[in-house]
């Protein structure tokens, strides 16, 4: 119990909390645990409880009618998902998905209601998470909305492709994101995306460029 | 055949462990509270670990090369 109290104590949601206050919430907590790939949380269905991540990851995502994942978010230890629905009373707008074995904290929104009526430094939390969070998704959708990102990951792949002659720098997605001047889940998204273009191919480490014209008129780059 | 294995920082490892959680392949583990590759696993480079770690010191970094060439 006290494992689990020292850990409410280390999320965001509860800081501010004193060991007797969060005693009061972990009493409220219930646990839950989930393997690789198992659905947590269902787009739409209406929201029961608001959960922490305790150990490993859990990936928030959207499916489109076709079947294609789109991850909104990585969620880690210490962080919360289905928030927003627990505290508008409106569907779950994300599924939830374990990454590996996941333990969980969760709270019933009923539970919520009451822990953030009587603690006010709750509220507070709560607001700045949800703040953080909006500002987390304006930013995506700048990335989805403007459709730049592709054009730039597309120029930097013609940029560091080696053509035969020595050795060039390899890249990670999360420098090609820093040089991008995007986030790391956008140059996944983007690659993911060429690669079901047929436009290149990723070979294990290797991002084979499979069709350069069309990649250079993604890129804006002159022949 | 060898297999392309992340880069590990060890010096930015919090020990935090989730990179091991999400290792479908099992290739990752924690020797002296930080991450260490587990010798002769088939990592099939799907660079999640890479995505979770929030230190940074998980690295899967990509050849960019050009077909036929």
């Amino acid at each position: 119990m006290d494992v689990e109290r020292d850990f409410l104590g280390s999320v965001p949601y509860f800081s501010g909390l004193g060991a007797a206050e969060l005693g009061a919430v972990r009493r409220l907590a219930f646990e839950r645990a989930a393997q690789r790939d198992e659905l947590i949380l269902a787009e739409g269905e209406q929201p029961e409880a608001l959960y922490f991540v305790v150990s490993g990851a859990v990936k928030e995502l959207k499916t489109s009618a076709e079947g294609k994942e789109q991850i909104l978010r990585i969620v880690r230890p210490g962080e919360s998902f289905n928030d927003v629905p627990v505290f508008d009373g409106g569907p779950t707008i994300a599924s939830a998905v374990a990454m590996g074995p996941v333990s969980l904290l969760g709270v019933s929104r009923s539970d919520v209601e009451s822990i953030v009526g009587q603690y006010p430094r709750v509220a507070l939390n709560v607001i700045q998470l949800l703040g953080e969070r909006v500002r987390y998704f304006v930013s995506l959708v700048e990335d989805l909305s403007f459709r730049h990102v592709i054009g730039r990951v597309a120029k930097l792949l013609m940029e560091y492709a080696g053509d035969g002659d020595g050795p060039r720098p390899r890249l990670t997605q999360q420098e090609m994101a820093a040089m991008a001047g995007t986030a790391r889940e956008m140059v996944g998204r983007s690659l993911k995306a060429l690669e079901d273009d047929g436009v290149i191919r990723i070979d294990r480490h290797r991002i084979v460029i499979s069709d350069r014209e069309a990649l250079r008129e993604m890129a804006g780059v002159a022949p | 055949m060898l297999f392309e294995m992340p880069v590990i920082d060890q010096s930015r490892c919090d020990g935090c462990g989730v990179c091991i959680t999400v290792c479908a392949r099992g290739g990752l583990t924690l020797v002296n509270g930080v991450v260490a590759i587990v010798p002769g696993v088939e990592c099939d480079y799907c660079t999640m670990c890479e995505a979770v770690c929030v230190t940074g010191a998980i690295a899967c970094p990509f050849e960019i090369v050009i077909e036929g060439l």
